[in-house]
């Protein structure tokens, strides 16, 4: 049932995946974004993620996508034109491209000494309690730093949007 | 010997990660749209914390979830900036293909 759930969502992710990298058009990449990270998200639950699942589809699906739409509308995006390509990249690209992430899988399919696997419910210490707690003692710093981070970003943001730089 | 493994083999997991990543790369590498080669990055930042989980699996540690959070808390921040920058490039150069945007190279 595991193999079963993570051969469905993985094979969801890398079907998105491909889309996102072969459409033209933004708005196609950006919905095909939003079909990985949801697969993603099933994933991490199969981990035993509870918290990092709820927070990849709040944070990443539902706020930096919605951002990124918000943007792909307001510029009003179109289509990529079609250039030619030259012949090295038309004939080998693709072919290249799958060689290589067959041999990736590979290399790390050997290099990895398989013990035991991953099953549903081998890891329980991913629940909101427990990241919220070591969040709050062992990273404390770098959790409070984050959030100097955010305000600076929040103001870089403001500062660029309205500012017209010559 | 059963078709599938009764439990996934942690090596699935980053084979996975390894493929999205390499795709997000093909997609930075690939597409002219700068939008579409920040959703590539974006779709990198997903790959390495796909493999930040399975590490925390494997070593029975909440760590890699936190570090996987902090990720996500990088890249929204990231993502605000990168999208006021390509609005500022717009607002200047109506345009949003990289070739063309390229005062820096001479």
């Amino acid at each position: 049932m595991d193999a079963v759930l993570f051969l469905i969502f993985a094979a969801l992710a890398v079907i998105c995946a491909i889309n996102l990298v072969l459409q033209t058009h933004p708005i196609s990449s950006a919905l095909s974004l939003i079909g990985v990270m949801g697969s993603l998200a099933v994933l991490y639950l199969l981990l035993g993620g509870e918290f990092i699942a709820a927070a990849q589809l709040i944070v990443y699906a539902g706020a930096i996508m919605v951002l990124f739409i918000f943007v792909i509308m307001l510029l009003n995006a179109g289509s990529e034109h079609k250039v030619r390509k030259g012949p090295w990249v038309r004939f080998f690209g693709v072919p290249l491209l799958v060689a290589f992430l067959g041999l990736l899988g590979y290399a790390v399919q050997t290099v990895l000494p398989s013990g035991e696997g991953v099953r549903f419910g081998g890891f329980v210490q991913g629940k909101a309690l427990d990241v919220g707690r070591l969040l709050f003692t062992t990273y404390l710093l770098p959790f409070e730093v984050t959030s100097v981070l955010i305000l600076i970003a929040i103001l870089g943001a403001i500062v660029l949007a309205r500012k017209e730089i010559d | 010997m059963p078709l599938l493994p009764q439990s996934v083999p942690l090596s699935w997991y980053l084979a996975l990660s390894a493929i999205l990543f390499s795709l997000g790369v093909a997609g930075f590498l690939y597409r002219r749209n700068v939008i579409t080669v920040f959703m590539s990055i974006e779709l990198m930042l997903n790959a390495v914390n796909l493999s930040f989980v399975t590490f925390s699996y494997k070593l029975k540690q909440v760590d890699g979830h936190i570090f996987s959070f902090f990720v996500m808390v990088v890249a929204a921040a990231e993502a605000a900036v990168g999208l006021a920058i390509i609005l500022t490039v717009f607002k200047n150069r109506q345009t949003l293909e990289i070739d063309e945007i390229s005062s820096l190279k001479n």
